[in-house]
């Protein structure tokens, strides 16, 4: 039987694929991932992928020049974005990833430092951390990703568990009120609050390229399906479903009012760009200080100084 | 090595609390990133780097929590800049989450901890040596620190320098093991001039950054740690390091092998190499029958308490341990070898003594001078120790 012949059998069926050589064939994001390390541990269906693409997309529409980017990530299966991305990439400890890059940025300036981790790392374990890199203005691009439950560790409860969602430490029930991120951090202080789900790639990747290039603690907040654990457990089909009922029940409203953007279980949504307004970093307010205050006798810090030779 | 950059060093003879010595030693050395949070009786070291700082190019943040601190030390290492935090014990035990992490990274950095009453909240204003084994084992896995304890704002200020470069040779967080009375008593302290004070700086790879595999050792530095050299951020390297354990390229490898391959070598970069790593001061060993183990504020004290007994006839001597992790092991060996007795006076109730007595393994007796803080040890309690272990 021909190739014809069977396309006319089965008119639905795909056309053959054409012969594939994987070798010839570049990933598209070949030189932005350490394809070492590829396949990567997520599950099918599970948005972080996505997540990568476009954090790697808007990163490149900017004007940063690459070596002075670095990637922090804390634990779980956010928590494994630093280890994919072919940038100076840190996974460091369970919640703490906003402190050590604060760390980082303050040892460095010229370093343009993004955190991208979950929900349960940011908001839960480094909840004090979080709210107080955006008090400071923390020059710092946090990227978090909101699947509403601790993945990694097999499906908990989360601080931003919706109440009724059923989790492994839940199994009657979440019934603790969940964090409004968006809400949370513009009442701290950043200067940019942005959220969308991951099939809203294109506004994802803009937003990310925005907080990018925004002196300043900015965050992206990203709704994303856990297909194995929060979708299966709430028998919300597969993460694909999920992936599209989010997309379909979020209503974009740029400049909502973060205090009415709080998340219910399993109920329609707003997605957008809620904050972006400017105010002075944590640096640029320790040097206006030293300076007013010290005059000449103020030595700004100009970048590392391991070697303590001038 | 090479000599302290001048800007930081404050050559000529001051009047300074050990804390604020312990300050100036880690500029001296070329620290200039702290973070820290405020807890007595340590904050004096933070308030002292805080108003120095802004004339020579240093950052100090004061973050919200020691979890945070410790967090953010290790992101400025990894920046490139000598970093350190400060703090007591409370601090400390939170601490010790990112100390694992310093250690698994492989991250230059010195903590400070000026010890006082534990457990808890204890006595935040008076002095002790309780956080000895924390400070060894207090983050969970297998690992080696070093450990230095001054006896006087001068070692303050000399051992911090140590410390400092002790990081950075063997690549690993460094201690430094204060007490209140260490702290907080105020003495002479002469600084050298800046070219009298040798500084280690960075072991630093020098290659192609896109060649660059953060954890392979080639050969090790130049005293023989075999420890890979750094690239810091923003150097072209893109390279991946992790708290999880890992391969050459700095990848995870959940495998016993790689367990292995990489712990084997974190804990003998130390254990292997500790003859580099003796620093005692001693007075009157040879020929001892009793000789005292002391460390920190306890072995100044124990110096009153050795005098009574030699005024009683007692053949005794002192060995001072300046480095107190790793212990002096082989140099206690061999003394336990031929005295009637060993006696380690220190602020607990027993944490050095206990090791002391495992390496003396039954051949002399062994003793502690101990209590649970608050106070410096009685010089008349330790004399009668000695007469005891004489006996």
């Amino acid at each position: 039987m021909s190739e014809a012949s069977v396309v006319k059998a089965d008119p639905v069926a795909s056309p053959a694929p054409p012969p594939r050589d994987e070798e010839s064939i570049p990933h598209p994001m070949e030189e932005w991932l350490r394809m070492d390390r590829i396949p990567h541990i997520w599950c099918p269906t599970c948005g972080l992928g996505t997540v990568v693409t476009a954090f790697i997309e808007g990163l490149k529409q900017t004007d940063l020049e690459r070596d002075n980017v670095a990637v922090v990530s804390g634990i779980g299966c956010t928590g494994r974005v630093a280890g994919y991305v072919k940038l100076d990439s840190y996974h460091t400890t369970h919640g703490r990833a906003i402190p050590f890059a604060t760390g980082l940025a303050l040892s460095n300036p010229k370093l343009k430092v993004a955190v991208v981790s979950g929900d349960g790392d940011l908001v839960g374990i480094g909840g004090n951390h979080f709210i107080h890199a955006a008090r400071r203005n923390m020059d710092l691009t946090v990227i978090l990703v909101n699947n509403f439950i601790y993945a990694m560790t097999g499906g908990q409860v989360a601080p931003t568990t919706p109440e009724t969602a059923n989790t492994t430490t839940t199994p009657y029930g979440a019934f603790e009120p969940p964090f409004n991120i968006p809400h949370l951090a513009e009442a701290c202080g950043a200067v940019y609050v942005a959220r969308w789900t991951s099939l809203h790639v294109r506004r994802l990747t803009e937003s990310i390229r925005k907080a990018l290039s925004k002196p300043g603690f900015a965050l992206v907040e990203v709704v994303t399906p856990c297909s194995t654990l929060y979708a299966r457990r709430n028998r919300l089909g597969s993460g694909l479903d999920l992936l599209k009922f989010y997309h379909d029940n979020s209503t974009i409203q740029n400049g909502a009012r973060t205090s009415d953007v709080g998340i219910d279980f399993q109920k329609p949504f707003i997605v957008g760009e809620f904050v972006d307004h400017d105010r002075p970093t944590w640096f640029q307010l320790m040097e206006a200080r030293m300076s007013a205050t010290l005059g000449d006798k103020f030595i700004p810090k100009e970048g590392p100084s391991c070697t303590n030779s001038k | 090595m090479i000599k302290a950059d001048p800007a930081g060093v404050l050559t000529g003879a001051h009047y300074l609390d050990g804390d604020e010595a312990c300050a100036e030693g880690a500029i001296a050395a070329g620290c200039r990133f702290l973070a820290g949070y405020p807890i007595t009786p340590s904050t004096e070291v933070a308030e002292h780097v805080a108003a120095r700082f802004p004339m020579v190019g240093g950052t100090l943040i004061q973050m919200e929590d020691e979890l945070a601190s410790m967090a953010a030390v290790v992101g400025g290492v990894w920046g490139g800049t000598k970093s350190m935090t400060v703090t007591s014990g409370p601090g400390f035990s939170l601490m010790m989450e990112n100390i694992g992490l310093a250690v698994m990274m492989e991250t230059p950095c010195v903590i400070v901890n000026v010890q006082r009453g534990g457990p808890s909240t204890g006595l935040p204003t008076m002095p002790g040596q309780a956080d000895m084994m924390q400070a060894r084992w207090g983050s969970h896995g297998d690992y080696e620190v070093i450990a230095v304890a001054p006896n006087s704002p001068q070692e303050c200020f000399d051992l911090t320098i140590e410390a400092f470069n002790l990081s950075e040779r063997f690549r690993n967080p460094v201690f430094v093991m204060m007490d209140e009375c260490v702290g907080h008593m105020t003495e002479k302290v002469v600084i050298p001039p800046a070219d009298e004070i040798e500084v280690e700086p960075r072991f630093e790879y020098r290659g192609d950054p896109k060649e660059y595999l953060p954890y392979k050792v080639n050969g090790g530095n130049e005293y023989g740690i075999p420890i890979p050299p750094m690239l810091h951020a923003g150097q072209g390297g893109y390279y991946h390091t992790t708290g999880l354990t890992h391969d050459e390229r700095g990848y995870p490898d959940m495998s016993p092998e790689c367990q292995e391959w990489l712990l084997r070598r974190l804990v003998d970069k130390i254990r292997l190499h500790r003859d580099q790593l003796v620093h005692v001061e001693e007075d009157g060993v040879e020929g001892a029958e009793v000789v005292v183990l002391s460390y920190g504020i306890s072995s100044r004290v124990a110096t009153r308490g050795i005098a009574l007994a030699r005024e009683q006839g007692i053949k005794v001597g002192h060995i001072q341990m300046k480095i107190v992790w790793p212990l002096p092991d082989r140099r206690i060996d061999e003394v336990a070898g031929r005295v009637k007795g060993l006696v380690t006076v220190e602020m607990n109730y027993g944490q050095i003594a206990l090791e002391v007595e495992r390496i003396a393994a039954g051949r002399c007796r062994t003793s502690l001078v101990g209590h649970a803080g608050g106070t410096v040890q009685d010089p008349e309690k330790i004399a009668e120790t000695i007469e005891e272990a004489a006996r």
